[in-house]
């Protein structure tokens, strides 16, 4: 029941918080972020006022960090979540050609999500594999040396998922 | 392993581990050695050791399918007892990945797929014959067994990253054979924390994260603090774009770092240590996690460390996407839970830092030397490099050059031997046209200085910095207004927003620059960019403000022609800027086909079928489409 | 405190070590501009953040200009603060903040008022070398306080220090990053909707329009100039010290003649003082201490005649509202005696009546609109405006007030004792109430009727009084966070007080969020707090259950303090709120 699902993703935060040993739990405030987003895949108004309640922390001050950390998103992200590298070496390796053919074959710009929640683009700042650019992460996976007339191939791959 | 209860009994365990990864050494730096193995390998040909780059650069090109592959055909042909597979850190040479090197032969096999590993395992471990095609070089028409001797390699010196290739970053003990806590148990147990200080001073070391700082000062200012809680941090947040040094460190060598931490704790009188590091590193997290854990089960990190009554635990603290907690007090800030918003200094963290504690804060590629500085001495540290910039540097080599990857040189190589010697000249063999150094807060140096020794003071002549390594090579394909372009759209990007001059004057900035390379661009804007770009140095709150305009003013003083080319002739002289290219198509080569016309997103190609078009330049918008579409080749670009 | 030798523009400076190059060059007559930086040092309130880059000025050997408002100075400093670079610098910091902001001065409601307009003129800003367009509108109209209009935030931070540091709410925080970066409430959240005390510090300390009152003066004079309209207006302790910094008269003036008349002028049917209801609210709350001693009754008691302090507790520490004394807030007492007694008096029908109440307080316009502070039908107060606004409405009658001769409030709610006009201060309530309380306990005389210990800055002030066989703990708290220490003391069965006052601005009323704007100036607060003590030791009468007009009116009407219409008039309750 969705209910009782949202109910024990509640719980799974508040243990986490329960068993931070830091004295000021204000201060593990981006932690703790980082922690509920993973357990519920953004961070909606709720569960951020639920933290500013768990860590004796103003809204507005959780509102402040979540909104100025890249990280942090307060929009669900598709199941599946492309990077795009825009790092140096991968813009000199072409990166911005197949972030706009990821743009083109989905349909939606970047830092946006398909209709359907399936797809999302995320531009991000380099992940430290300069070697293998233009580099795409979609999810966990690392796509090296990717060419525009790739781009479809890839997509491909998550088609029966 | 068993818990470590005292320095003597860490160097017994030295003692007995210390040899455990010479077969990887045996060789090196000798000329073709295959044949002059001493004993006792010289007898048993078959035990091999295979290091595997497990790095995460060439992790995405399957390296660790290919090092599990591996081990399974290894054991199908019944080798597993002579013959083991070691995941390793990163060699360096990340263009020719996914890489595996044989020892004790260092024979070095490059970018391996799946489909090699049967080969490998029988024409070479079984049979003892190499691979010809897939040695290093066999794709370029030059196989070598040597790997040392290939300039690459030869021409480095690792001492940050000493260990990334030869060992196994998840073995304590591998780490041991290394001398690993040596450093550490001689600080506990024959130095005191001031001498400590000292050793670091003599060494001369400066901060690797890019200001240069002199590190033994930095630890001596926090060592006199007389609050009783102080910190160590290490800047792991690496945001540069285009820098894997310290990624590479953190995957290939964690208890270095870990060490070095302890060794400043003791060194300052802290007890607890944080690393900040940034949310896009995943595998350097969960290697720190299990680094910690393990020296913790040892003794070597924790409560008691060594049985010398020494405390030092270390935490970890994820970045979240900005970049400008790199900047010490936005990383203070952001390890405090608030934004990322810089402050003024002074206060330095050395005597307000977390917590409002004095902090030392370092950077990784820094940390990585204290260990050997400790063991070898200062004086030996100071044996390499320059006066002023004492041992090496870490360079993430991107870009046009065909050597793409890391390398650690001692300061004061030129950039010609970098880029040419050890990176193997440019890509195609085109025409370098500028390095780019210290990513956005970094400027362009154009070939000319090719002859630069490299150096803190002499980069920042020129009008660059070293920045934290960050080195990108561009061709003449490259436009440098682009080029700057691109970093200032990063730096209106990360910019906090707090301060006057970097939130409007970046952004401002950034303006200009796109009204330039859309070829609206007139004089006054170029002074305007000069002047504006002069005034966010002199007045921004942090570093990322002070430097952030270097990037267009160093492009300004090094390739005014092509700036003026944009803004005079409304012409991108490298083809890059798209909204001032032309596309036009040969009459000579137009077969009439159509299908530029077909596809043309506003019509504006006319012509009959079967006979030559035309491209309507007025109403083009530049988007290259016909140009990609056209089965002759019939439209160029200029 | 060593001292320190420095030179600025070539002229030989001496300083304190610790001073600011900012204070060292004021101290020799150089006045750098500066923005961002405000510093109220006896209260704590230190906006420096070094983020507006006004200050900047040179220092040898420095590659980079330095902020001075943040710069302490170090012996042999060499300051240049006059160079065309540094000149120009400060001057592209002003082109740069007013390149997105509205150019509508002429219709501003801080045209006068305005720090950035004033800086502008200043550095002689003739046009702007970069534009870009002015955010939409977006005016936060939601509650009877605070109007918040994003477009003219300069991003000073002021209001989110003030609201995070000095009074521990954080009800705004900087959101996003870069050139996209505001200040706002949690998820854009309309700020009646937070947890805001209305407090109006954030107003106090804006320099834009940003952060500005809710604006009653017309509805005022709407009223007053309804002939059928009979409109009874009273003013507060600190509006007598403060008013006349507006209209013309030097700070700490005591303009009380002037005031009175000045709001006849306006049109007002009757003008009667706050301070009266201050005495009131003495015996009222000194009463109900004194049966809480000696029946076990929850202790400590806590003054209840700050509504920001109110809205704190009902917020964070609703479990402590049984502490609050019941009693309304003086201007709320007046209201409610004028409305359920004096109208009858006066012969006027509660439809024709309005009650406006002049304060230096912009909470109270939260406050006056709380639904249990009416009678059901008729709020005790209809009105509430800021000393500010009164300042105004006086300058825009052609009212010309330095040359206006004294007038006297009207009986019977004119007189109040030397008690009363010091409530304005932070310490002043807790003076009166020991007056009263000394002097009702234990039947004497009190020879020495000032409380040393309760007078001055510091943030929580604690004594105890020896009141016959018993000794009384007391402690005075002002700002939120000092308030917020006190409750964690108490919850953690640190303290033991009998009574508490807690103020939540700066210095206590004097300090308000509707008084004219100090600038930064300590000694505005200074100032004003003492002309409120000289108001006092000038009064014949100075013990509130002196007050014959008081007297009369229990005598006449309300019976017993704490009594049965005492309780329905002058009493009130609190609600529990979420703690975010």
């Amino acid at each position: 029941m969705a209910c009782s699902g949202l109910q024990s993703k509640f719980q799974e935060l508040d243990q986490y918080i329960d068993n931070l040993s830091i004295s000021d739990k204000g201060s593990a405030l981006i932690p703790v972020l980082h922690r509920a987003q993973t357990i519920f895949g953004y961070l909606p108004q709720d569960v951020q006022a639920h933290i500013a309640d768990r860590l004796d922390v103003s809204t507005a001050k959780v509102y402040g960090v979540v909104s100025f950390y890249t990280f942090f998103t307060m929009e669900p992200r598709g199941r599946f979540n492309i990077s795009v590298c825009l790092g140096t070496a991968c813009f000199v390796g072409g990166a911005e050609a197949v972030l706009k053919e990821f743009e083109k074959e989905l349909k939606i710009k970047s830092g946006e999500t398909t209709s359907d929640f399936k797809f999302s683009i995320t531009p991000v700042r380099c992940v430290g594999a300069c070697s293998l650019a233009p580099i795409v992460m979609i999810n966990d996976k690392v796509y090296p040396r990717v060419k525009t007339s790739e781009v479809a191939h890839i997509l491909a791959e998550y088609d029966e998922m | 392993m068993e818990r470590i209860l005292s320095f003597d009994q860490l160097k017994k365990q030295y003692e007995a581990v210390k040899h455990q990864t010479d077969l990887r050494l045996l060789t090196l730096n000798q000329a073709p050695s295959f044949i002059q193995l001493p004993e006792p390998y010289k007898r048993d040909l078959s035990v091999r050791h295979l290091m595997v780059c497990a790095d995460t650069g060439c992790a995405a090109s399957h390296s660790l399918g290919i090092a599990d592959l591996l081990e399974k055909t290894i054991e199908k042909y019944g080798l597993q007892d002579k013959v083991k597979v070691i995941k390793t850190g990163c060699f360096g040479l990340c263009s020719q990945g996914p890489i595996v090197v044989v020892h004790p032969e260092r024979v070095m096999y490059t970018q391996l797929k799946v489909e090699h590993v049967e080969e490998i395992v029988q024409n070479h471990l079984r049979d003892g014959h190499y691979v010809e095609h897939l040695l290093l070089g066999a794709r370029e028409g030059n196989p070598t067994t040597n790997y040392d001797q290939v300039d690459f390699f030869r021409k480095q010196t690792r001492i940050a990253t000493r260990n990334c290739g030869l060992i196994n970053p998840a073995s304590l003990e591998e780490y041991i054979s290394q001398k690993g806590y040596l450093a550490l148990g001689k600080c506990l147990t024959e130095l005191t924390p001031d001498g400590v200080v000292d050793v670091v001073k003599k060494s001369g070391l400066r901060g690797r994260g890019g200001a240069g700082f002199p590190t033994g000062m930095k630890w001596g200012f926090t060592a006199v603090e007389k609050e009783p809680q102080k910190y160590v941090c290490c800047n792991a947040d690496e945001g540069d774009p285009g820098a894997f040094m310290d990624r590479s460190v953190l995957e290939g060598d964690p208890h270095s770092v870990l060490e070095a931490m302890a060794i400043a704790g003791y060194a300052i009188g802290a007890d607890t240590g944080f690393i900040y590091i940034r949310a896009e590193y995943p595998s350097a997290i969960r290697r720190l996690l299990s680094s910690i854990e393990q020296a913790k089960e040892a003794g070597l990190l924790g409560n008691n460390i060594m049985g010398t009554g020494f405390n030092f635990n270390i935490e970890l603290r994820l970045g979240a996407g900005a970049f400008v907690c790199g900047e010490e007090t936005a990383l203070i800030a952001s390890v405090e839970g608030n934004r990322g918003e810089p402050r003024n200094k002074p206060p330095y963290p050395a005597a307000k830092g977390i917590y409002g504690k004095p902090t030392v804060i370092n950077n990784v590629e820094t940390l990585a030397n204290i260990c050997p500085i400790i063991l070898n001495g200062s004086d030996w540290f100071r044996s390499i490099g320059t006066e002023k910039s004492p041992g090496t540097k870490v360079f993430a080599l991107a870009g046009k050059v065909n050597n793409v990857g890391l390398i650690e040189v001692p300061m004061g190589t030129t950039l010609r031997e970098i880029i040419y010697e050890i990176g193997g000249g440019i890509v195609n063999d085109k025409q370098l046209k500028a390095v780019q150094t210290g990513g956005p807060s970094g400027g362009c140096i154009p070939a000319r200085y090719l002859d630069t020794p490299i150096d803190y003071e002499s980069l920042q002549v020129i009008g660059t910095m070293m920045g934290s390594g960050g080195m990108i090579v561009l061709d003449e394909t490259t436009c440098m207004v682009n080029i700057a372009k691109f970093y200032l759209e990063f730096t209106v990007d990360e910019s906090c927003g707090k301060c006057t001059p970097c939130r409007f004057g970046n952004r401002y900035m950034l303006d200009i620059m796109n009204k330039i390379t859309h070829g609206q661009g007139t004089r006054e804007d170029l002074d305007k960019l000069s002047q504006l770009g002069e005034t966010i140095k002199e007045a921004s709150l942090c570093g990322l403000g002070q430097s952030s305009p270097n990037p267009v003013l160093s492009t300004i003083r090094y390739f005014r022609d092509e700036y003026l080319a944009h803004i005079d002739d409304k012409r991108c002289p490298a083809g890059v800027c798209t909204s001032l290219l032309q596309y036009e198509i040969v009459p000579e080569l137009c077969i009439g086909c159509t299908i530029c016309a077909k596809n043309c997103p506003v019509q504006c190609i006319s012509g009959a079928v079967r006979q030559v078009h035309y491209i309507d330049q007025a109403a083009c918008i530049k988007c290259g489409l016909c140009f990609s579409k056209c089965p002759k080749k019939a439209i160029i670009r200029k | 405190m060593s001292m320190v030798q420095l030179t600025i523009n070539g002229l030989p400076v001496h300083a304190e070590a610790g001073t600011t190059i900012l204070d060292a060059a004021k101290s020799i007559g150089i006045k750098i501009p500066s923005l961002c930086y405000l510093h109220l040092p006896d209260v704590n309130v230190v906006c420096q953040g070094a983020s507006c880059r006004v200050c900047l000025v040179e220092i040898d050997g420095r590659r980079n200009l330095a902020p001075s408002c943040s710069t302490t100075v170090v012996e042999g400093m060499v300051v240049k603060t006059d160079t065309s670079r540094a000149v120009e610098a400060r001057k592209t910091m002003l082109e740069l903040m007013l390149s997105n902001h509205p150019h509508n001065c002429l219709f501003c409601k801080r045209r006068e008022s305005c720090e950035l307009k004033a800086l502008s003129a200043e550095m002689g800003i003739d046009e702007l070398p970069f534009q870009a367009p002015v955010p939409e509108e977006e005016l936060d109209l939601s509650n009877f306080s605070i109007v918040r209009d994003t477009t003219k935030c300069i991003l000073c931070r002021r209001c989110e220090t003030v609201c995070t540091q000095v009074q521990t709410m954080g009800i705004y925080s900087g959101v996003q990053r870069g050139f996209h970066t505001r200040i706002d409430t949690a998820f854009h959240t309309p700020m009646m909707e937070t947890a805001c005390t209305f407090c109006g510090q954030c107003v106090a300390v804006c320099p834009t329009a940003a952060l500005t009152e809710v604006d009653n003066s017309a509805v005022v004079f709407k009223a007053v100039r309804d002939p059928k309209k009979t409109v009874i207006v009273q003013t507060a302790p600190a509006v007598r010290v403060a008013l006349g910094e507006e209209l013309g008269y030097p700070v700490g003036t005591n303009v009380t003649g002037k005031m009175v008349t000045a709001l006849r002028r306006l049109g007002f049917d009757k003008v009667v003082d706050t301070d009266f209801a201050a005495d009131l609210t003495i015996i009222e709350e000194a009463t109900e201490l004194i049966h809480r001693i000696q029946n076990n009754g929850v202790l400590p008691m806590m003054t209840s005649c700050c509504p920001a302090w109110i809205k704190f507790l009902e917020h964070k520490y609703p479990d402590m509202l049984p502490n609050l004394s019941t009693c309304k807030s003086p201007h709320e007492m007046l209201g409610a005696v004028i409305k359920a007694y004096y109208a009858e008096k006066l012969k006027v029908n509660l439809d024709q009546l309005v009650v406006v109440s002049v304060m230096p307080c912009l909470a109270k316009k939260y406050e006056n609109n709380r639904p249990e502070l009416s009678d059901g039908t008729y709020a005790d107060v209809d009105i509430v405006i800021s000393t500010r606004e009164l300042a105004g409405m006086i300058k825009h009658s052609g009212i010309q007030f330095t040359n206006l001769p004294e007038g006297d409030f009207d009986r019977p709610f004119g007189e109040s004792t030397g008690a009363s006009v010091i409530f304005g201060t932070t310490g002043g309530v807790m003076e009166a109430a020991l007056r009263t309380a000394y002097e009702t306990i234990t039947g004497e005389k009190l020879e020495h009727l000032e409380f040393e210990e309760m007078r001055g800055f510091q943030g929580i002030k604690t004594g105890s009084v020896k009141i016959g066989d018993l000794k009384v703990h007391v402690a005075v708290a002002h700002t939120l966070r000092n308030a917020r220490q006190l409750m964690d003391e108490i919850q953690n069965g640190t303290a033991d007080y009998h009574f508490i006052e807690v103020m939540a601005c700066p210095g206590g009323c004097i300090g308000g969020g509707g008084q004219p704007y100090h600038h930064g100036e300590m000694d505005t607060l200074r100032k004003r707090a003492s002309a409120l003590y000289t108001a006092d030791e000038a009064k014949v009468i100075r013990r509130s259950h002196e007050n014959p007009d008081i007297t009369k009116l229990y005598q006449d009407y309300l019976g017993e303090p704490n009594g049965h219409i005492a309780h329905e008039l002058l009493h009130t309750h609190y609600t529990r709120r979420n703690k975010h």
